[in-house]
């Protein structure tokens, strides 16, 4: 088990340095001369070299790759050329509203995503079945800006019951919950039906039920109970992914988020703050799937007692 | 009814949906009987219907399309196809119990073994989980597993078949059952853990008095546990016979043929005698008797029309058309065999 | 279907294997309705132009922001343009976009997975640590950035969208492409003595052929829906273009005075996406059970 941990967080080492090193070069790999591109072409031949002198960028690009580093293992991200301010103080100042709407999405839609699965499998076949099935396929085919836009017309502008946008009060977060959860929900019901469907054919479930077990707990306590440990899995490799989801939620909900930063940051030309994003999103990701692992040793014993 | 009498299973007939509309009987016209303490074979190639014999007798066919659409199971007196599913749930586990073939994959595999065996213990039980975890230990030990504590905190996969049917046998017995169902319970083990599992169940049944039906294909497992056995092929039991009785003068044509085909020690076999062909599939039966396409011995009369499963004498029973009309030839002319 | 064999007849070998895979299809409903739903767009996709009732880029200033009515049944939007003209013609690009990059993607991806799967060594550790990495981006943050470097515009969505497929379809022809090689056939294709080129091409890709339809047909739902998503966020078809996303962007803007710019062309992209995803899934359970 410990040897298991060790490998696993050490063999993702590697794969954080060449994200890092790719999102450092992004700034490269646009075309043109990066500072031109950040300052604009009303910019004097001066300011530019000053700003090249202030960002490193007169050095040579392996130099600027490890100071890169050495500032990203100290907490430091640059500073937006546009706000003047630190990118990570910009960060911290949007994170909240993204994990929040993060949170309420994963929430809903795990238990939703679940019990839909769970359900359309123990009644496979049956009307249920094709129900959630067909909500499933619907959730995964919706595109969420969509589906965001249409409830603003219709609970915001026409009922009026939430508002449009923003994030004054807690009622602005059930449409972009909803919104964002959608997939997830879908993805998780497909996938844990399909699980359990597994789960119930297999020689155990049938041993339960021979003890006398209850179908109820035969269900829970066996068939889901194994499948778990897979849902588990989804679940986190969908998490992972959504809060590189929001960028197009907050874009709909104009919801002052991280997502929304990217994109605002991108139109702007903040390629420094694009970049710390990328890095955020993608480290995030890797991370999250990382500890999925992990979680998938502590609930599966086979790994577990290795 | 014989007072002995704990399990009588009368023209028993499951069928399993293949379409929407179409439905085919795996089993058919089964009727068999087990007596208390006693161990009977039910023998038969694979896909003959044992094991959907097995699982209709306690209801277990959900996780299929199979039903039961006619016959009885007599089980103390009450009809097993008549209890509600609730009433089922009481039997299943408490008064009737189940091992399978694959003991490795029939214990749950993220439950620790005293968990699994627990939950069996209290579900038919007042304990509580205190009196339940050491009645789980005395269990184990009963079944003669040395180490029972150590055993108890293992997963599944932590164990080795013979220790994994081990368990499963503690679990079924947990709760004294009446009849113990073991479908094909040393298949999937090595022969030397075979002969030991066998050796256990023989001694559950002579401690406890615990009926035992043993579905098997192998004639060798019956010769050496069983007292009765029958014989099924293609959804149907062809003979009944006790076990010496059925050794020594086997009355099916089948029959016949799966104890010829037994290979003997001591003798060349360089020509093992088999029966030619194989079991035919559920949705393609032949009509008549269902084994006449492999029959040395078929006549006119195989093809069309399916024999009765009848008394060829005291002990016997044959479905068999070639020992129909000589029994009935000799009844009439009233000279019975006795 | 299972033959027996109790009686000697030989194996039946009436109906073709094709044939076979045709009538599990058409038993599917809802995957035989999904076929009908995307041959209705790949029409529109062709036809567009020629059946859209007005000039998709006609403006009437006389008609702006026209709610749904006989004459214009989608209604108009802010420049008094046909919403039903654009969107079929804009079914084109939009259909086009998706479909252009799963097949560049399934190309490349399929091209690295067999080299991967077949010669082993670097060249799979290579391959299959380019594809961990593209793995370990969200997929629309990697469009996104790369969108960002190369600049916005149609070609470069396809691009994009084209990126992110490659590791799926590498992944699957790899393994599918492993276990081929350690089967027998291709063994005994070598032991003849067939070239490498030989084998890879006549034994290993028909073998592999089920999961990729069933992969393509799903990809191109999640292509359309990336590159809705890419040209709603601006960074594709330019706005006066016909393009489902982009005409879903700027009606972004009337939603409160005519939400049908925002209703139809999303739920075009809705129909055509449940309608792959739909297909996808009818393939795969005629075509490969076992992948479910």
């Amino acid at each position: 088990m410990g040897r298991y941990f060790v490998k696993r967080v050490l063999g993702t080492i590697p794969l954080l340095l060449v994200i890092s090193f790719l999102i450092f070069m992004f700034i490269h790999l646009i075309p043109g001369d990066p500072v031109r591109n950040m300052a604009g072409r009303e910019a004097t031949t001066e300011e530019l070299e000053n700003l090249r002198e202030s960002m490193g960028f007169n050095k040579p690009l392996y130099q600027q790759y490890f100071s890169y580093l050495n500032d990203l293992v100290h907490g430091d991200l640059g500073i937006s050329y546009k706000t003047k301010l630190p990118v990570s103080e910009m960060m911290i100042g949007r994170l909240k509203p993204t994990l929040k709407l993060t949170f309420f999405a994963t929430l809903w839609s795990t238990i939703v995503g679940i019990a839909i699965g769970v359900l359309s499998a123990v009644n496979r076949g049956k009307l249920i079945d094709y129900l959630g099935m067909l909500i499933a396929i619907s959730g995964i085919s919706i595109p969420g800006f969509w589906l965001g836009l249409v409830m603003i017309q219709i609970f915001s502008v026409k009922l009026g019951w939430v508002p449009t946008g923003g994030l004054d009060t807690w009622r602005s977060y059930i449409l972009p919950s909803i919104t964002l959860g959608c997939g997830i929900m879908a993805i998780l019901a497909r996938f844990s039906r399909s699980s359990m469907l597994d789960s119930l054919g297999e020689d155990y479930v049938r041993t339960a039920r021979a003890k006398g077990q209850r179908e109820r707990l035969v269900i829970l306590r066996h068939a889901f109970r194994n499948s778990l440990v897979q849902v588990v899995t989804v679940i986190g490799l969908q998490i992972g992914g959504l809060l590189a989801g929001s960028v197009l939620i907050e874009t709909v909900f104009t919801i002052p988020g991280l997502g929304r930063l990217l994109v605002d940051s991108l139109a702007f030309r903040d390629y420094k703050v694009v970049q710390a994003l990328l890095l955020f999103f993608s480290f995030e990701y890797i991370l999250i799937n990382l500890i999925v692992d992990l979680l998938y040793g502590v609930l599966n014993p086979r790994i577990r007692l290795k | 009814m014989n007072e002995n009498n704990l399990l009588k299973v009368e023209n028993l007939r499951t069928e399993f949906k293949i379409s929407r509309k179409k439905s085919v009987a795996a089993i058919s016209d089964v009727t068999f009987e087990i007596d208390k303490g006693e161990i009977v074979g039910l023998v038969g190639e694979s896909g003959c219907g044992k094991s959907v014999t097995s699982l209709s007798i306690i209801r277990l066919l959900n996780d299929t399309s199979g039903e039961i659409t006619h016959g009885s199971v007599w089980f103390k007196g009450n009809n097993l196809l008549k209890l509600s599913d609730e009433e089922m749930r009481h039997i299943r586990g408490k008064e009737i119990a189940m091992i399978f073939q694959e003991p490795m994959t029939s214990l749950n595999p993220v439950l620790r073994i005293d968990n699994q065996l627990i939950e069996a213990i209290q579900l038919h039980t007042e304990y509580t989980k205190q009196e339940a975890r050491k009645h789980a230990l005395e269990t184990l030990r009963s079944v003669g597993i040395p180490d029972p504590e150590r055993v108890s905190r293992c997963y599944p996969h932590q164990l080795s078949g013979g220790m994994s049917q081990r368990v499963m046998i503690a679990m079924a017995m947990s709760c004294y059952p009446d009849l113990l169902i073991a479908d094909e319970p040393t298949t999937a083990l090595d022969v030397t853990i075979q002969a030991q599992i066998l050796d256990l169940m023989q001694g559950i049944r002579n401690t406890r008095g615990t009926s035992i039906l043993l579905i098997t294909h192998d004639l060798g497992i019956v010769a050496e546990t069983c007292s009765r056995v029958y014989v099924m092929y293609a959804g149907r039991i062809i003979e009944e016979a006790p076990v010496d009785i059925l050794f020594s003068n086997p009355s099916h044509p089948y029959t016949q043929g799966l104890i010829a085909s037994i290979p003997k020690l001591g003798l060349e076999a360089e020509s093992l005698p088999f029966i030619p062909g194989s079991v035919p599939d559920i949705t393609m039966m032949p009509g008549g008797c269902r084994f006449h396409p492999r029959c040395r011995y078929a006549t006119e009369i195989c093809s069309q029309k399916e024999p009765e499963l009848i008394s060829i004498n005291e002990s016997q029973k044959c479905r068999c058309w070639l020992k129909t009309s000589e029994y009935s030839i000799k009844t009439e002319n009233g000279e019975s065999r006795k | 279907m299972q033959t027996s064999t109790f009686i000697d007849q030989p194996i039946k070998k009436a109906e073709s294997r094709a044939k076979y895979y045709f009538r599990k299809f058409f038993q599917r409903k809802t995957a035989v309705i999904a076929a009908v739903i995307i041959l209705i767009f790949l029409f529109f996709a062709i036809f567009g132009p020629q059946i859209a009732p007005f000039d998709p880029s006609l403006p009437d200033y006389d008609n702006l922001y026209g709610a749904p009515d006989a004459v214009h049944w989608f209604g108009t939007d802010e420049f008094g343009r046909d919403v039903l003209s654009r969107l079929l013609v804009g079914t084109r690009n939009s259909l086009g976009v998706s479909l252009a990059s799963v097949l560049i993607g399934a190309a490349i991806g399929t091209f690295l997975g067999v080299l991967a799967g077949y010669y082993g060594g670097i060249i799979d550790s290579i391959v299959m640590r380019g594809s961990d990495i593209l793995f370990a981006m969200p997929d629309i943050l990697l469009a996104i950035a790369i969108v960002a470097i190369i600049g916005p515009g149609i070609i470069n969505v396809v691009i994009a969208v084209a990126v992110f497929t490659i590791p799926s379809f590498a992944r699957i022809m790899r393994s599918a492409t492993l276990s081929v090689k350690s089967s027998l056939y291709v063994e005994a294709a070598r032991s003849i003595g067939c070239k490498n080129s030989r084998i890879l091409w006549v034994h290993i890709f028909p073998s592999t052929v089920q999961s990729m339809i069933v992969n393509f047909t799903m990809r191109i739902g999640t292509a359309i829906l990336a590159a809705a998503s890419l040209s709603f966020l601006g960074y594709g078809a330019k706005v006066d273009e016909p393009d489902w996303g982009a005409m879903l962007s700027s009606g972004r803007n009337y939603l409160d005075i005519a939400p049908h710019l925002v209703y139809f062309p999303g739920l075009l992209i809705f129909i055509a996406v449940l309608a792959f995803n739909l297909l996808g899934d009818g393939l795969r359970d005629t075509l490969d059970p076992k992948l479910k």
